[in-house]
């Protein structure tokens, strides 16, 4: 679902789920005295929550491409699933993982909706940097949003770079 | 001893048919099994490894029951140990030869000796993709029996290896079979391939 759902509707459901006033968010709140909406860790756990399907989707599809007679020849072996993943299967679909975390690590950078949903906008606590563009230029202050523009830019350039180069050199098929 | 008696459905091209295998394995006895190819060998040397399930059948090891399917009993593929050779090889990519022989054993001694029955002693911190097609099938079969089976299952386990090659592979593994005890079956297309090598054989055909 978070890959489908508009980001915003998201964050919606976030901010009443994890609201202290109610539900799951006031139960955290009474027991644990955890807030989750208007602060940081907010942020991270909704963009764990938004961003998954990015890590996960390549993964998957990775795993789903290994022979299933690699997890086979470990098992006669004696190991058990955990061993074989661990051992057989994760080193196997390095590249896969690699790429995926990057692309994820970029797609979370450049969050918008959900974060100004669940975060808000507090400067110095959940003030991202897609955010503070958006401020920016609501402010008319184009020098700073392009500041932050071509910093977001950058990163951003160096990491898709980084994945063709790193899958160029390193990720063709451990089988090919 | 190991009996087989197993019923497993297998959809082919004509539709779906049936393996059907009643057969016994004396212990350490070395057995060719035969058949046209898509009918069911490869299934069949699965099922008694534990990697596929049959919807009938009972096998036995001895006095340990692997599988019983009336009272929905299967032992899972790592507490029956078989060796096991893929058609396909199945070497880890990550893998060097020796790390694929550590990966089974701790048995440094064991290690040592099956390189040099496999002539793989100076390929071995090589990964599969830099060995040829020959040498990923002895390591193959090197895998299986760093374990020490009690049972070898083998699929086409010579096809990659010239007749040199195989003369001077087959001597040391039997060898090792002997000491070992272990009971053998091989699937082979070629009638020829094992001549010599087994005493018994069985063909397999679907229903």
């Amino acid at each position: 679902m978070p890959l489908v759902l508009p980001p915003s509707v998201l964050g919606f459901y976030l901010l009443l789920a994890f609201s202290p006033q109610h539900g799951v968010g006031k139960w955290l709140h009474d027991t644990f005295n955890v807030q989750f909406v208007f602060s940081f860790q907010g942020l991270i756990l909704a963009s764990v929550i938004y961003s998954m399907p990015f890590m996960i989707g390549p993964i998957k599809s990775a795993l789903q491409q290994l022979p299933l007679s690699l997890s086979q020849a470990s098992y006669t072996l004696g190991k058990t699933e955990r061993q074989t993943f661990i051992n057989v299967l994760l080193p196997n679909i390095r590249p896969s993982v690699l790429t995926a975390v990057i692309l994820t690590f970029a797609h979370t950078l450049g969050e918008f909706g959900v974060v100004l949903m669940i975060g808000g906008n507090i400067p110095g606590v959940t003030r991202v940097a897609s955010i503070a563009v958006y401020d920016s230029v609501e402010n008319m202050d184009y020098a700073a949003a392009n500041t932050y523009s071509l910093i977001l830019f950058s990163i951003t350039f160096v990491m898709v770079i980084s994945v063709f180069v790193f899958n160029k050199y390193k990720a063709k098929s451990p089988l090919e | 001893m190991i009996s087989v008696d197993i019923e497993k459905k297998l959809r082919a091209y004509k539709g779906q048919q049936v393996l059907k295998i009643a057969a016994q394995f004396p212990s350490g006895s070395i057995t060719k099994i035969y058949g046209p190819s898509g009918s069911g060998k490869t299934t069949f040397l699965k099922i008694i490894a534990g990697l596929i399930t049959p919807e009938k059948g009972k096998i036995t090891v001895d006095d340990a029951v692997w599988l019983d399917t009336d009272s929905k009993f299967s032992l899972s593929p790592q507490k029956r140990r078989t060796g096991f050779v893929f058609q396909n090889y199945a070497l880890f990519p990550n893998m060097t030869v020796q790390q694929h022989l550590e990966y089974a054993t701790d048995d440094r001694q064991w290690i040592n000796r099956l390189l040099a029955i496999g002539q793989l002693e100076t390929f071995a911190e090589h990964k599969p993709e830099y060995l040829s097609g020959g040498q990923q099938q002895r390591l193959a079969i090197l895998r299986a029996m760093a374990i020490k089976p009690k049972l070898l299952l083998m699929d086409e386990p010579f096809s990659a290896l010239d007749p040199k090659m195989k003369s001077g592979i087959i001597p040391g593994l039997k060898l090792l079979w002997e000491e070992l005890g272990t009971t053998v079956l091989i699937v082979s297309h070629n009638p020829q391939e094992l001549e010599g090598l087994t005493a018994r054989e069985i063909e397999i055909n679907l229903s």
